[in-house]
């Protein structure tokens, strides 16, 4: 195992002591070439040549539209969608003769609903734009005139020198030329650009270390060669050119903008990249854009409704042409009030045809009332209304972390009510990544009393009660200091054994090899002493939980390392009771990185000897130890496997004496492979350190335990419950990761392992061969037979609830995911409940995803919370980043934040089945009302010879997406709620209505359409058959045009709106409110538009307050259709919740019963029994699918 | 990791920036609701509301409807020679005498005011060319008198605008009833208010008066006398409110006698209006009206067939309920294997 197994720890590289300095003026290789091509004169911008660069300003803007593109480039995005672009043509064609109304009412709600969007658009922007605003006005101190005076970041040019005080950030990417200490290092923080809170030290050269005034700049001058901007923040190649001395840059020396200068007074700095060309600008990308499946979908359905739409249209017109054709019947003229003969093109019964056609067209204008314009703005609106609620949520809310969970995107709401598979990284996701050292081997003897939360799980499982439960480190949680220390919690130490705590270790047997194990403890590392002034306490800033674990441990034990300098690290030796100061001088350090697996440190001690000590992954050590003598060798291996079956983290330490002429030779080459400047220099650095790395001598090995997060079993078993399904995907050992699925719950007693591994003694024996092919070739053979037994495994238990865990290693996995074995795999994979694969890379993670995104056709989440989860959370369908004490890759990357595992449960059971029920009702609804509304048109056109006139005025049609129905469906979309969250938790089966998209499948899609489609009958014939041609009032007047207009709409008004009171479970005041009020706005609407001019009024004057109103057959009318049209839906309803509840009804039921409230605890046995029972069909359902 | 140097200050600090969401029922998604369920005392009670709101409004609208006394006559095949509808039209287009007489018998007391239609059928007053034929603002006032844009093809003749334009004046209704009793007594016809009084007020202008109309080639419908403003002009005004289906009714007049069951009245009217060339009815009606209007059974039978039509869910749902009782928890509802889609 390894420590700090991520690919970040690359960053260690811009912490490498400088033992060694490159002085020399080598060339370096591309500079000055393509890709390595910027030339920065410091401190002379009036150099011509620099005038000539015209490098961008610092001033920086992100956001997505200026002042003058906003307004096409919106429009533009806006126009991408078929249905606005449908709009947008109707809207143009209005002006001609072939439109049904007037073109003002076709522009206004397509206006009403782009400018939503844009104004939604421009608001997000603009707020952008007011950070921007205070970024660029930040203050700097540029120097200027001799002397450093006050300016605007947006100011500053690349070459200017500027001095930045403590806890100020960098404006720009600096190239750090002094600061407050005489040998030129500074802290920086790097919080903004990586999340990680530990300070990162930076340095200097030495020959403008000395720049130490703000006069020694007056005559300073320099050039800096290096590369172009570019995103790699680990990286950098550049050279610097003062005094005519040629140094070659790294990213030690360069301070990245919005990083944080810390502990130091003040440093000096060139600027080298302004702007969007510094690092992190280059690194600023926008969150990957998903769609979720319910958009997709409701695309298919807007299609649909445009195949409606030309269908009835094209129904239409062959009518008109028919009817149009006869008013010509033998050259005379049948409908002779047209006026047939002197008529255009549009109703000429000559030409039949040609009438039929652009009737047509009218017909496409006039039905366009099924599409429902304002529908993609809804959900917009919706979606980021729904995002606040997920951002706001108190129970998602960390507080140690103080991190709220966060929406970063709004688009996948709905999609977290469909998961169905859930892949998690295991360290930092399902466990703390907070580090604990726990246990120690050393020299043989195994150290350490403690118990862990796996190895608990472990006794339980093998009914074994743990023998001194009172020793647990799960009951001592996060930590004592030992026994006998007053109690004091030490954070990243779990470490209790009186035989090598206080001191004693002098007494056991090898006890010098228990000092040396320690020392290299302390000294093997890269960690920086913080003492803090106010305590005296001591305290570190390590590049990884692991290392921390490691120092405090060896401080804990009496080896305290309390001084790092450039060339030494102290410490405090306990010795016999007394403290010692030893101080070790640092002569070369090879950092670690994923591919080496180890760290070492050269040192020479008091005593001049020249010691090289080293740590690192076990299966990289034990092959460099020596070969002779090494008697400890089996007993440590054998401690180190209990440790990972302990699910422990265990490194290897060794140590081996180097002598003065072998160590002189192995420098110079190191140095040399170390200040190469070109792309291969890592493979240098590496193929030296190899030469050094050799001929170790073992002392023992280490034990951290990684803690399983709060609430981590819990959650897992009740998204298990919930029918989801869970793959871990960690870089662990296959026992480690056994272990730990017990210890979360993942694997449970009773499962059956499948178990595809290639650590069996054929495979090794044809290893040993050294063959590629041959290995390949076997390995396959192997897996393919493993799989063939584990289905046939499956196949034979299909019938009895056994549940299966497949469980593979990361080299079966690279076979695995091959084509041909592929789909066998993911057959085995999916029947199986749980999937474990061990010692999987960041690039299988994002391939076994991509594999059961494709395979399945379901929805996948990842779940993860380092860089090396990134390709997984891009590939799912749902990427979720723990915002944990792993930096911010995973989360920049990610939908959704959160900031522990547990509040997944949350996320998905609550929220995601709230917005999936929210958001699918709502698109079925918007397609009910707008087919409801646009088929009455359709009917009306039946009794109007299908000539194309509209039944009512203009602007009611305009008003009906806008005003009348979408403030209701909207408050649907956001505040709808069929079970409470509480309910929504203890009833995990409920989630499975939205895997198995119960709520917006075809048959439920189509029912609401056709439910519209029944509404706008009865409404029609119900309003033309009751009026038809009687008098409707006392005095004597008919119904005629307008007053049918009105009668029609007031009853669509009402239908849809009570449609939607009936068909929502949470009834609020917000919903009151939109509903009644919006039935109420018609009324008012009308009353206003009726006192309007009769020639902006038309057909709408005064036709509710002289003739509709007094009138009681109009309310009848409204009253009778409004119960007609809501009788099927509700017959509908009460069958089904009566024969064919969903699950929901049958917890709503329970809840109204008042079962809820009496049993706030334990499921009550009846209910445990019924979802046992539906779990079990689950799973049946599952085999079967 | 190691612990914060000042982990008090530190924890200080972090409390007073707390990203903590605030705590209000609306942002926990907390607010109180009513939680309506479908429970079987609430879907019987509300097909029982339904059946008890329904039933009486639909009794007392077909009382009301009984109420009505209407009579029904269609002339238009009576008054015109019989024969194809060639010889129809030749018949109703030719400059012959068209008066025909009609006898009507009361059938019950009728009630003053008795209400005179013309009703036509199979005339799409809504078809959108007809519709859009005419000018609003030459209507209302003298001064648009040339606003004539929309009134195609009827916007002028003789290169002149023609006032009021447009299909709708043109194709005026020029049938005229005359009632006489059985001793030869006229039966005054009030014409005065069958318009709507905004239409009269607001949309047809005291200034505007008939000018050039009918000249043209095509005479349409009636003639208008020059000298009546048009919002005096009731028979245009109501001609004008364009009707919404292709059969309907329009006010004629009053008569604002009682009439005795058995009355018998004579009608002479001329028949002028071609319906013919389209094969459209042409019916007199004299109609007496409740609150509710005129005759029309349809409201109160479908109020009667819905209230009907719940009280019979509201027993089924009883019977199902009482018979079948659900068992509380029974698992057998709640396979999501039978459960392919719903509501």
């Amino acid at each position: 195992m390894a420590f700090g197994r991520h690919e970040r720890v690359q960053f260690s590289k811009i912490y490498s002591l400088s033992c060694f300095r490159p002085s020399t003026s080598e060339e370096h290789g591309q500079i000055g070439q393509k890709g390595y091509s910027r030339v920065v004169y410091c401190n002379d911008a009036d150099n011509p040549e620099a005038f000539q660069l015209r490098y961008r300003s610092n001033y920086v803007s992100t956001t997505k539209y200026t002042a003058v593109n906003f307004i096409p480039k919106s429009l533009f995005e806006q126009f991408r969608r078929v249905a606005n672009i449908y709009f947008l043509v109707v809207a143009f064609v209005s002006f001609s003769p072939l439109a049904p109304f007037r073109a003002s009412s076709i522009l206004f709600p397509l206006l009403v609903v782009i400018g939503a969007t844009m104004a939604k658009e421009g608001v997000e922007d603009w707020r952008r734009r007011k950070q921007d605003i205070k970024a660029n006005n930040r203050k700097i101190h540029v120097y200027k005139d001799r002397s450093f005076s006050e300016s605007k970041w947006k100011d500053l040019r690349v070459g200017d020198l500027v001095k930045v005080y403590k806890d100020e950030y960098f404006p720009a990417d600096l190239l750090l030329l002094s600061s407050s200490y005489p040998d030129g290092i500074c802290y920086v923080e790097t919080m903004n650009l990586d999340g990680e809170t530990n300070l990162k030290l930076k340095h200097a050269f030495d020959v403008t270390a000395s720049l130490q005034d703000d006069n020694s700049f007056h005559k300073f001058k320099a050039v800096v060669k290096c590369e172009d901007p570019n995103e790699d923040l680990y990286s950098f190649v550049g050279s610097l050119c003062y005094n005519d001395q040629q140094l070659s840059l790294s990213l030690q020396q360069i301070l990245l903008r919005d990083s944080k200068l810390r502990n130091m007074e003040y440093i000096y700095g060139a600027v080298i990249f302004t702007g969007h060309d510094t690092k992190v600008m280059q690194n600023a990308t926008d969150p990957p854009s998903k769609r979720s499946k319910i958009e997709k979908r409701m695309d298919k359905i807007i299609y649909i409704l445009f195949s409606t739409l030309i269908s009835i249209s094209f129904i239409g017109s062959i009518f008109f042409g028919l009817r149009t054709n006869r008013d010509l019947n033998h050259g005379s003229y049948g409908r002779w009030y047209l006026e047939p003969s002197r008529t255009t093109a549009l109703y000429d019964p000559k030409r039949p045809v040609l009438a039929a056609f652009l009737h047509f067209l009218t017909g496409l204008m006039l039905y366009g009332y099924l599409i429902p314009i304002s529908l993609y703005v809804s959900i917009e609106m919706v979606k980021v209304l729904q995002s606040i609620f997920i951002n706001q949520d108190q129970d998602m809310y960390h507080d140690e972390t103080n991190r709220p969970a966060r929406a970063r995107t709004s688009n996948l709401n709905e999609e977290l009510g469909q998961v169905d598979t859930i892949l998690s990284d295991k360290t930092g996701t399902l466990t703390c990544n907070s580090m604990e050292f726990v246990k120690c081997s050393i020299a043989g003897v195994a150290y350490g009393r403690g118990m862990t939360e796996v190895e608990l799980a472990l006794a339980r499982r093998k009914n074994v009660e743990p023998l001194d439960v009172g020793t647990t480190s799960s009951n001592i949680s996060g930590s004592h200091g030992g026994i006998g220390n007053s109690g004091k919690a030490i954070k990243g130490f779990n470490f209790r054994d009186e035989r090598i705590m206080d001191g004693e270790w002098a007494n056991e047997p090898h006890s010098d090899i228990i000092q040396k194990f320690f020392r290299v403890l302390a000294i093997c590392h890269t960690a920086i002493p913080d003492v803090n002034k106010h305590t005296g306490e001591l305290s570190y800033e390590a590049e990884s939980p692991d290392e921390a674990s490691f120092v405090i441990a060896a401080r804990e034990l009496g080896f305290e390392f309390f001084e790092r300098t450039q060339t030494s690290i102290s410490l405090h030796e306990c010795e016999s009771g007394v403290k010692i100061d030893r101080s070790y001088e640092l002569l070369n350090m090879i950092e670690f990185s994923s591919a080496r697996k180890r760290m070492s440190v050269i040192v020479r001690n008091a005593d001049n000897q020249l010691l090289l000590l080293c740590k690192g992954a076990d299966s990289v050590m034990f092959e460099r130890l020596s070969k002779d003598s090494q008697p400890y060798e089996d007993q440590t291996k054998n401690h180190i496997n209990k440790y990972a079956e302990a699910g422990l983290r265990t490194l290897v330490i060794a140590y081996r004496p180097l002598d003065e002429d072998e160590y002189m030779a192995w420098e110079k080459e190191f140095l040399k492979a170390k200040t190469s400047v070109s792309v291969d220099r890592d493979d240098l650095v590496d193929a030296a350190s190899e030469k050094i790395e050799k001929d170790l001598i073992l002392l023992g090995a280490t034990a951290v335990e990684d803690k399983l997060q709060k609430g981590v079993p819990e959650c897992i078993e009740k998204l298990s419950h919930a029918g989801i399904k869970m793959w871990v995907l960690t870089g662990d050992k296959m026992e480690t990761a056994i272990n730990i699925g017990y210890a979360c719950s993942l694997l449970v007693q009773g499962m059956k392992q499948i178990v595809i591994t290639l650590d069996s003694p054929d495979i090794s024996a044809i290893e040993k061969l050294n063959d590629r092919e041959a290995i390949a070739k076997a390995s396959r053979e192997s897996i393919e037979k493993q799989l063939r037994e584990g289905r046939s495994q499956l196949d034979l238990t299909k019938s009895s609830s056994v549940l299966f865990a497949l469980i593979i290693d990361g080299r079966s996995l690279t076979y695995a995911l091959e084509k041909n074995l592929e789909s066998s795999f993911l057959e085995v994979a999916i029947d199986c409940s749980s999937v474990i694969c061990c010692r999987s890379s960041p690039k299988q993670k994002a391939l076994v995803t991509k594999m059961v995104k494709e395979g399945t056709r379901k929805t996948t989440l990842a779940i993860g919370d380092g860089a090396n989860d990134v390709g997984m959370l891009q590939e799912a369908d749902i990427g979720v980043g723990i915002s944990g004490a792993e930096g911010m890759q995973a989360v920049m990357a990610s939908d959704f934040a959160i900031a522990q595992f547990r509040f997944l449960e949350r996320l998905l059971l609550v929220h995601g089945h709230w917005c999936y029920r929210r958001i699918a009702m709502m698109i079925c609804y918007f397609f009910y009302k707008n087919i409801g509304f646009g088929f009455t048109l359709f009917w009306f056109e039946a009794h109007a010879s299908f000539s194309g006139q509209p039944a009512y005025n203009d602007w009611y049609m305009s008003f009906y997406n806008v005003f009348f129905t979408s403030l209701p469906v909207i408050a649907l979309g956001v505040f709808d709620q069929d079970v409470s969250a509480r309910l929504c938790l203890k009833y995990p089966l409920l989630y499975q209505e939205g895997v198995q998209n119960i709520l917006f499948n075809w048959p439920r899609i189509l029912g609401w359409m056709f439910n519209g489609l029944l509404s706008s009958m009865i409404i029609f014939f119900i309003c033309k058959n009751s009026t038809i041609h009687q008098a409707f009032r006392e005095d004597g007047h008919v119904v005629d045009y307008e007053i049918l207009g009105v009668i029609m709409y007031t009853c669509v008004i009402w239908a849809v709106n009570c449609q939607m009171a009936l068909s929502i479970n949470y009834f609020t005041w917000i919903q009151h409110f939109f509903i009644w009020g919006s039935i109420f706005f018609w009324y008012v609407f009308l009353v206003l538009y009726g006192y309007l001019k009769p020639e902006w009024s038309t057909t709408a004057y005064r036709v509710f307050v002289d003739a509709c109103a007094p009138s009681p057959f109009y309310w009848m009318t409204t009253f009778l259709v409004v119960a007609s049209t809501l009788l099927p839906y509700f017959l509908y309803r009460a069958f089904q919740t009566r024969f064919h509840p969903m699950y929901h009804d049958e917890i709503q039921r329970r809840r109204s019963e008042g079962c809820e409230l009496a049993e706030p605890g334990e499921l009550p046995g009846r209910v445990k029994d019924k979802m046992d029972h539906l779990s079990e069909r689950m799973k049946h359902s599952y085999r079967e699918m | 990791m190691s612990s914060t140097p000042s982990a008090a200050a530190a924890a200080d600090s972090l409390r007073r920036n707390s990203k903590r969401p605030k705590y209000s029922r609306f942002t926990q998604q907390e607010l109180p609701a009513c939680k309506p369920i479908l429970t079987p005392r609430w879907v019987i009670s509300a097909f029982l509301l339904v059946t008890i709101v329904f039933v009486p409004i639909g009794l007392a609208s077909l009382f009301a409807s009984r109420d009505v006394v209407e009579i029904v006559d269609r002339y238009d095949a009576d008054c015109a020679p019989s024969g194809s509808t060639r010889d129809k039209v030749r018949y109703i287009q030719s400059i012959a005498d068209k008066t025909c007489n009609r006898t009507l018998t009361v059938p019950k007391h009728m009630k003053q005011p008795i209400y005179v239609y013309y009703q036509l059928d199979n005339f799409y007053q809504n078809h959108r060319r007809y519709v859009k034929s005419r000018s609003d603002q030459q209507l209302r006032s003298q001064s648009h008198e040339n606003d004539t844009g929309s009134c195609k093809p009827e916007d002028n003749a003789n290169e002149m605008s023609i006032v009021p334009c447009g299909l709708v004046a043109w194709s005026m209704f020029n049938d005229t009833y005359s009632f006489f009793t059985n001793n030869s007594q006229q039966l005054p016809v009030n014409k005065s208010g069958i318009s709507w009084k905004s239409d009269r007020d607001h949309k047809f202008g005291k200034d505007v008066f008939p000018k050039n109309f009918q000249n043209g080639t095509l005479i349409g419908g009636a003639h208008l006398n020059k000298s009546i403003p048009l919002s005096l002009q009731e028979d245009l005004i109501v001609w004008m409110r364009t009707a919404a289906l292709p059969t309907f009714r329009k006010l004629y007049g009053r008569i604002e006698v009682d009439l005795q069951a058995g009355d018998v009245i004579n009608v002479i009217m001329q028949n002028n209006y071609n319906t013919y060339s389209f094969n459209g009815k042409k019916k007199l009606v004299l109609s007496t009206t409740s609150w509710l209007g005129g005759k029309n059974n349809f409201i109160g039978i479908a109020y009667l067939a819905v209230g009907g039509l719940c009280f019979l869910l509201a027993m089924t749902f009883t019977i199902i309920y009482m018979v079948k009782p659900r068992r509380l928890g029974d698992p057998s509802y709640l396979s999501w294997n039978r459960n392919p889609g719903g509501h």
